[in-house]
């Protein structure tokens, strides 16, 4: 196997406030391979988008802090690194495009200004090749007249139009690794379909790793080779998307999954719904952090946190009974989780 | 005068013009638009505003809502569904056309035929008790300086002559139908997650015993594992009240969980409505065809084989919609001369299958 692009060991952020701590990433390991696409998947608060600023090396102390942990990108580890240092990486060899793209580009500059400025940043070229890289930039991601729309502000792109500048801006250095936080969310259905599809085609053409940020495990399923859940800053499960989405192995995935609505689903069953809300992340619940929530939960549950546990393939999941039930025949049996907890 | 452009024209024939009648009205409808209406002016200069323009949020939209039935009213930001439902509600004034709604007569199994774009206010005033509302961010539409007991009675007090006892006992009886604790009374809205603050506006709107509910994004805000849970409060609630609702909504994924029929619009017009089995297995419409394959589903085996139709461009500005068919500037199927110049009128292809295209075909996208 190819040595890791990113190396990631028992992360820890977080965030001081008021009311007390905020676990908001709470002990997370994962690598991702060069050309990966890996999809981080879970609900509001779940630690996600925390897990990327913290790559990104974009969490600001005094408030949020990185507790522990390594963050290996090549071999260096970027928690180590001078603030000149990490300047050199992100945006660089590691971009982010983010969830909203209006208030991620700078209302008072050009597009044109706004790509150069990375590019001079990164390499070393004249403002002119600046500008012709930028409109090469734009002209990939399919924004026809690139010459003429360099000269155009944010506000005269639509939604869609301002996702693929950002996505312009994120490629334009050719990074190894990028990281897309919600980047449809804001987005209708049929923009989102010309944002993914865009994405993979770049994606692919620059072998270029992705970790996609999203709540939508149906985005997830058309882009990305691996997933990890997460649950209340913890990862509950990671393997495979095939893994993941055809043998869950965690209650929390298997809820999650039979929630959603299925375009394809032509019976109007009842949705199986997971009871209750996130615990909060001042004051998590001893033991697995889903208990409350879990309809399987033992005495064994509530006082030990259940470690990942590494099972076929890479399959791994943080679970003290994933051995004893069979999710997906289940699912097949149509057999309510009920009675077999019962 | 673009917005009707079409419509009078010979052998067209526009859903709801065969029902211009209010006595029409067949027993099962609870409720019929007919040649809905609404633009906003855009206007220019200080003194004298000069109205130089209109936005055309709905241009033309007629539909029917059985009694108990869920009808979806699906499409992408801008499309008017949102505007449409207001308009019904008279949240906001329409243009033009009207709304047949079928309401209870007090002390009798009789109802009443109402016109509610036309009704004046104490008419209206009288139905507002009926017709009720759910808004989609359940964070905006609860007054956070009022405790839960006070929003959810306030229809109470507007309308009803329910002592303040009474009022009491109703509130805690209406927590318990959407799955919250009667302890939860005293409390505000601060104190509550997303999914609890929209089990409040559900409580609201259940507080004066409505017959329509209009559900706009109730779960668009909502975490996936929460949305099922509301999602299916909505569906038990419909059993238990025999309520019909009108449900908008932009997954359409959703809306085939919860519709009994589906109306898909597009740039302020109807595009395709049928009902739900029909518009997700055979739909007619190139838009429908470009939404489902467009909508991903959460299973990669299926996702890799999945061929989407990509739509060029962006959707128009309804200030300045398209000549023709609104949708022939994006649409795959669209022809010089056809598309940019008729306007396709909504048609009844096959029974009950509404299509607004020159070239319907059936394709199999799900």
């Amino acid at each position: 196997m190819a040595e890791p692009l990113l190396q990631v060991s028992d992360l820890r952020t977080y965030f001081t406030t008021e009311e007390g701590v905020v676990r908001a990433v709470d002990g997370i390991s994962f690598d991702m391979a060069p050309g990966e696409r890996r999809g981080v998947v879970g609900e509001s608060g779940c630690g996600k988008s925390v897990t990327a600023m913290s790559v990104m090396g974009l969490i600001e102390p005094p408030a949020g802090q990185i507790v522990t942990g390594e963050l290996l990108y090549k071999g260096r580890d970027l928690l180590k690194l001078a603030e000149d240092e990490m300047q050199q990486i992100r945006g660089g060899q590691i971009a982010m495009i983010f969830q909203d793209p209006m208030t991620a580009l700078n209302p008072v500059y050009t597009i044109g200004d706004q790509l150069s400025e990375t590019i001079i940043l990164h390499q070393k070229v004249s403002r002119r090749e600046a500008k012709e890289i930028a409109a090469q930039a734009l002209e990939d991601v399919q924004i026809p007249n690139p010459m003429r729309r360099l000269e155009d502000y944010p506000h005269q792109f639509s939604g869609g139009m301002r996702q693929r500048v950002m996505i312009a801006m994120g490629l334009s250095c050719n990074p190894d690794l990028l990281i897309a936080d919600e980047p449809t969310t804001a987005l209708d259905v049929t923009t989102q379909a010309q944002i993914m599809n865009l994405m993979l085609q770049l994606a692919d053409d620059r072998d270029t790793a992705v970790m996609l940020i999203t709540h939508d495990l149906g985005v997830v399923a058309g882009f990305c080779d691996t997933v990890q859940v997460m649950y209340a800053g913890t990862i509950v499960e990671s393997g495979t998307a095939h893994e993941i989405f055809d043998d869950p192995q965690h209650p929390y995935t298997w809820g999650l999954l039979g929630s959603m609505t299925r375009l394809d689903d032509a019976k109007q069953h009842r949705l199986h719904s997971i009871a209750g809300a996130p615990p909060s992340l001042i004051n998590l619940p001893g033991g697995c952090r889903f208990r409350p929530r879990c309809e399987f939960a033992t005495e064994l549950c509530r006082n030990v946190l259940p470690a990942l546990r590494v099972g076929d393939a890479g399959h791994v999941v943080a679970c003290h009974r994933a051995d004893e039930f069979d999710l997906k025949t289940l699912a097949a049996d149509g057999t309510s989780l009920e009675e077999v907890a019962s | 005068m673009t917005d009707t452009i079409g419509r009078d024209e010979p052998g067209a024939v526009a859903a709801g013009d065969q029902f211009t009648e209010a006595a029409n009205l067949p027993d099962d409808i609870i409720l019929r638009v007919n040649h809905l209406v609404k633009e906003f002016p855009i206007t220019q200069g200080i003194f004298f505003r000069k109205q130089i323009g209109a936005v055309k949020a709905v241009s033309d939209v007629s539909f029917e809502i059985k009694k108990g039935e869920t009808l979806g009213l699906v499409g992408e930001s801008g499309c008017g569904k949102s505007t449409t439902a207001r308009s019904i509600l008279r949240l906001l004034e329409p243009t033009s056309g009207e709304v047949f709604y079928r309401g209870k007569l007090e002390g009798s199994e009789e109802t009443e035929i109402v016109d509610i774009a036309s009704a004046d206010r104490s008419t209206l005033r009288r139905l507002r008790s009926e017709l009720q509302i759910v808004f989609q961010d359940p964070y905006a539409s609860l007054n956070p300086r009022m405790t839960v007991a006070s929003t959810i009675a306030e229809p109470m007090t507007v309308h009803g002559t329910e002592s303040k006892q009474e009022k009491l006992d109703r509130v805690k009886e209406l927590l318990r139908v959407v799955g919250l604790s009667p302890e939860h009374a005293n409390r505000y809205p601060h104190e509550f997650s997303g999914g609890q603050r929209q089990r409040i506006g559900v409580a609201r709107a259940l507080a004066l015993h409505p017959s329509l509910m209009v559900l706009d994004e109730p779960v668009s805000a909502l975490d996936v594992s929460i949305q099922a849970q509301v999602l299916n409060l909505l569906e038990d609630l419909q059993d238990e009240f025999e309520l019909t609702y009108l449900f908008i909504a932009h997954d359409l994924s959703v809306v085939r969980h919860i519709s009994d029929r589906v109306a898909v619009m597009y740039l302020g017009k109807i595009a395709e409505m049928t009902d739900r089995e029909t518009l997700y297995e055979r739909p007619m419409h190139p838009y429908t065809h470009a939404l489902l394959s467009a909508v991903p589903i959460p299973d990669p085996t299926i996702e890799a084989q999945r061929e989407r139709i990509i739509l060029e461009g962006d959707i128009p500005s309804p200030a300045n919609p398209p000549p023709g068919c609104r949708f022939n500037t994006r649409c795959p199927k669209a022809q010089e001369g056809v598309c940019d110049v008729d306007v396709p009128e909504l048609r009844e292809l096959e029974p009950d299958h509404w299509v607004s295209c020159h070239f319907p075909e059936v394709i199999h996208v799900v």
